[in-house]
């Protein structure tokens, strides 16, 4: 079967240093593809590259087959590519419920409409609403976004990505900052998400990793050095040696 | 074509580029260092005029008032900088807009309270006052020639100090990085109000030399500022190098504009459409080029590094 | 009613004392706080169409006093040729056609520099619409045809069906349902799906990228319609005060505008009128003890700047608010 996305060559770098070197990547529908490495091996910047925030030196990237190097962001969102944000990014002077909404309205036809109060439009209410609960914030829904905690904007960012019906989600270190349990939930949340939506996850939780991943890359120096399955990456040396830090 | 005519006229646009390069300097070097938006830097060009005017009067020559005034004018910029912008740097560059907008209307008026409405002319000592012939039919006055000059050994000046120096080296280094210039162990305060204190006697340097041209008067600051504002635009905020061409080149077109573009009219319209077009567009010459130079390049000719 | 805040009420008290006492006073013979408050009253429809972008679009644009200008010369120069003759295409007193002008010559000039000043953000489209702005005003300093500097006087108002110009209640009644608009207008905007967006991306444009929309052109519609209501604002301020000069356009003068709208607290449905209002008896008292009046203005200024944040409004607004 045809990968939904496939990377080619990428390269990127910041002013001298290699971010990106060569990075061949694929993704097959309904995967969760983690990648892991460790700080500053080039991971959000690879996925800035593929939701369109950078643009690559080299290289290429596609959808569905089609090449989407060159598009900017707002038209890959289209597309079906969301992403989440490593450092919480959320309208924060807005309700809980209307960043959620924010996201369903990009789906819902252009936003040039001026006479309807926005907040008034049921279906995108509700579906704002069901995504919310979906992962546990129903509650919060009225409050600002900045009144949330921590664990609760990571939860946001899922809503905003699950919200904005994307067929690809490039999600950064969605459990960073989490406790145990928040971890745990968010884990398996995913889990249920698996095969319904393709999923890029990085993630520094080797647990998390493990639990739901189907393929692993490991990124060192802007290279992959390895992908395969779990178990496999569990147990390969080049991998144990340059970032499971075990001898 | 009348070459002569085009070399005088390309002499006096070199000229008001380097007084646009002496104001937009200033503005540049303490926006690019602390991302501090003036707009009194137009007004501080307005008192060193005035000082510089009074001065000559008091002692009687025009170098003499220009060497007082120049620390005076320093004195202005290190006075608000300790009153105010101090304040202000860690505040939005909107608070900075609406403060120094209120700065403009508090100096400008002071202005017009201590020296009038009506403004000042400055006289020229003698040996300045005259002009000389460069070549059969190219009469330059020599003031002219002298601040082509002046403006050339500043800009050859500031740029040792942005190329060769410590202070330079922080310049270059990326804007507002304050964490890393308290890294190299450097007071910030001082350094700041320093920077403010040169980039005052840079624009007050630039309304001196003007004074005796076209007289000291209250509204040319904020004339000037928006061309300085198109300067650093064009050449990418905080970059000297940009500031100096984006200046040369917006004072030669402005120039050649206003000198020539009725005749270019007058090739393909009538004498009347011409003389009522081309002060208009030659009015809107330089924001045109704005236009076209942002339509392609939108952080101007030598972006800032690292923003 | 139930549901109503403290600044919906407080918004609706000002509304109505606008409606009802400036007419008072006219009838009672004091037509200078009459034309105190049309001025008012059409700088708040320029302050409230600045709001727009500076309050909920977070577009710090400082060359709004352009398409004051240029509202005020779509009135002027048709006018102008009407009397004196010359430029037969627009030469006419017809005001649907100084509206058709004043608020189409805005939109194109918004157009036009909004879709180069918003490629770029913060300080440098703040400077980029200072320049376009000052612009205008240098062009019309250099047509000498409209008495560049000194400005045109505008013998014959624009002619409008159902309203005569002429008389003051009139235009202060016209200038007034106009604000009332112009208020429901933008609160009808700030709270549809685009106003969503224009909002969302004043906080997070990346975010909003990152969802799928292109925020630029969201922006660029949100400056042309804010451009256009000023234009407007213009047409009426060209009718009002009967002399127009490029002046207007001084960037000092969206420096005013600017002022009204943070005085007043951005991003609230009265702050801008609250903001001229201010203004406008700052101008009238201060001026009336010296004629340097910008002096304590500009000092006034400052301390707002450094002692106040968040604005006029912020004083009025109730702790749960």
């Amino acid at each position: 079967m045809k990968p939904l996305l496939e990377v080619k060559g990428l390269m990127k770098s910041f002013g001298g240093v290699r971010a990106t070197d060569n990075v061949h990547l694929d993704l097959a529908k309904g995967e969760i593809h983690a990648i892991i490495g460790p700080n500053g091996a080039g991971k959000t910047t690879l996925i800035s590259q593929l939701s369109g925030g950078l643009q690559p030196d080299a290289g290429t990237v596609l959808l569905n087959g089609a090449d989407i190097t060159n598009m900017p962001a707002y038209k890959r969102a289209k597309l079906g590519i969301t992403r989440s944000f490593q450092i919480t990014s959320l309208v924060m002077g807005m309700s809980v419920l209307d960043n959620v909404a924010l996201a369903v309205q990009a789906n819902d036809g252009h936003s040039y409409k001026f006479l309807k109060p926005a907040r008034s439009i049921c279906h995108i209410r509700d579906k704002a609403m069901e995504n919310l609960a979906k992962v546990g914030l129903r509650k919060r829904a009225d409050d600002l976004a900045s009144a949330l905690s921590h664990g609760e904007h990571r939860q946001m960012e899922i809503a905003i990505a699950l919200a904005s019906e994307a067929e690809l989600m490039l999600l950064d270190e969605p459990m960073a900052g989490l406790g145990p349990k928040e971890s745990a939930l968010l884990v398996d949340f995913l889990k249920e998400l698996k095969g319904q939506r393709t999923i890029l996850l990085i993630e520094h939780d080797m647990d998390a990793v493990f639990a739901l991943a189907d393929r692993i890359s490991v990124l060192v120096y802007g290279r992959i050095i390895a992908t395969s399955l779990p178990d496999e990456i569990r147990n390969n040396d080049d991998v144990r040696h340059a970032y499971l830090g075990e001898e | 074509m009348d070459y002569t005519l085009l070399f005088v006229q390309m002499l006096n646009g070199l000229q008001l580029g380097l007084l646009l390069f002496l104001v937009a300097s200033g503005l540049t070097l303490v926006f690019g260092i602390l991302d501090f938006v003036n707009l009194a830097h137009g007004s501080i060009y307005m008192l060193g005029a005035f000082i510089c005017a009074s001065l000559t009067f008091v002692l009687g020559n025009f170098l003499w008032a220009v060497l007082v005034a120049l620390p005076l004018t320093g004195l202005v910029g290190y006075a608000v900088e300790l009153l105010m912008a101090r304040r202000l740097y860690d505040k939005d560059h909107l608070d900075h807009v609406l403060g120094t907008y209120g700065l403009v209307l508090v100096l400008d008026t002071l202005a017009h309270i201590i020296w009038g409405p009506a403004g000042i002319t400055v006289p020229l000592p003698a040996w300045l006052d005259g002009q000389v012939e460069l070549f059969e039919g190219a009469v330059i006055p020599v003031f002219r020639l002298l601040i082509i000059a002046t403006g050339l050994a500043v800009a050859g000046g500031l740029f040792w100090l942005v190329n060769y120096t410590r202070l330079g080296m922080l310049i270059r280094a990326g804007a507002s990085n304050r964490t890393m210039v308290s890294a190299l162990g450097i007071n910030i305060q001082t350094l700041f109000a320093l920077v403010f204190a040169l980039g005052a006697m840079l624009a007050g340097l630039a309304g001196m030399l003007i004074s005796p041209i076209t007289g000291a008067s209250i509204g040319m600051g904020g004339q000037i500022i928006i061309t300085a504002f198109v300067v650093i635009i064009i050449g990418g905020i905080g970059s000297m190098k940009g500031a100096f061409i984006a200046a040369v080149i917006i004072g030669l077109i402005d120039t050649l504009g206003r000198s020539f573009l009725d005749k270019l009219f007058m090739l393909f319209m009538n004498e009347n459409a011409a003389e009522t077009a081309a002060p208009a567009v030659s009015a809107m010459m330089i924001y045109i080029l704005m236009a076209i130079i942002l339509a392609v390049k939108p952080q101007g000719l030598f972006p800032p590094k690292v923003r | 009613m139930k549901n109503m805040t403290k600044t919906g009420w407080i918004t609706l008290l000002g509304m109505a004392a606008l409606a009802v006492l400036p007419p008072y006073f006219l009838l009672n013979g004091h037509a200078f706080y009459m034309d105190l408050a049309t001025r008012l009253v059409i700088l708040g429809i320029a302050a409230v169409s600045l709001n727009l972008l500076l309050g909920y679009g977070g577009l710090i644009s400082f060359g709004h006093a352009a398409f004051i200008g240029l509202g005020a010369y779509a009135v002027g120069i048709p006018s102008y040729h009407a009397t004196w003759g010359g430029f037969d295409l627009i030469a006419s007193y017809n005001g649907m056609l100084h509206l058709v002008l004043a608020i189409g010559v805005s939109a194109l000039f918004a157009l036009i520099t909004g879709a180069i000043s918003l490629r770029t953000k913060g300080v440098y489209f703040l400077m980029i619409t200072m320049a376009f702005g000052q612009m205008a005003f240098f062009l019309f300093q250099a047509l000498d045809v409209y008495n560049g500097d000194d400005g045109l006087t505008i013998d014959v108002r624009s002619e409008l069906p159902f309203v005569n110009l002429d008389s003051p209640m009139q235009l202060y009644g016209l200038s007034y349902v106009s604000l009332a608009v112009a208020m429901l207008l933008v609160k009808t905007i700030v709270n549809s799906r685009f106003g969503m967006v224009l909002q969302g991306a004043k906080d997070n444009n990346e975010r909003m990228v990152t969802l799928g929309y292109n925020t630029y052109f969201y922006r660029l519609t949100a400056y042309v319609i804010s451009g256009m209501m000023c234009g407007y604002a213009g047409f009426l301020l060209g009718n009002f005060t009967t002399f127009i000069s490029p002046d207007m356009m001084h960037w000092t003068r969206s420096g005013e505008l600017m002022f009204m709208v943070i005085l007043g607290g951005s991003s609230t449905a009265l702050g801008p009128i609250l903001g001229s209002s201010v203004f406008i008896l700052l101008e009238e008292v201060l001026s009336s003890f010296t004629i340097f009046w910008h002096l304590p203005f500009g000092l006034m200024l400052i301390g707002l700047v450094l002692f106040v944040r968040g604005g006029l409004m912020r004083l009025f607004k109730g702790r749960g608010e």
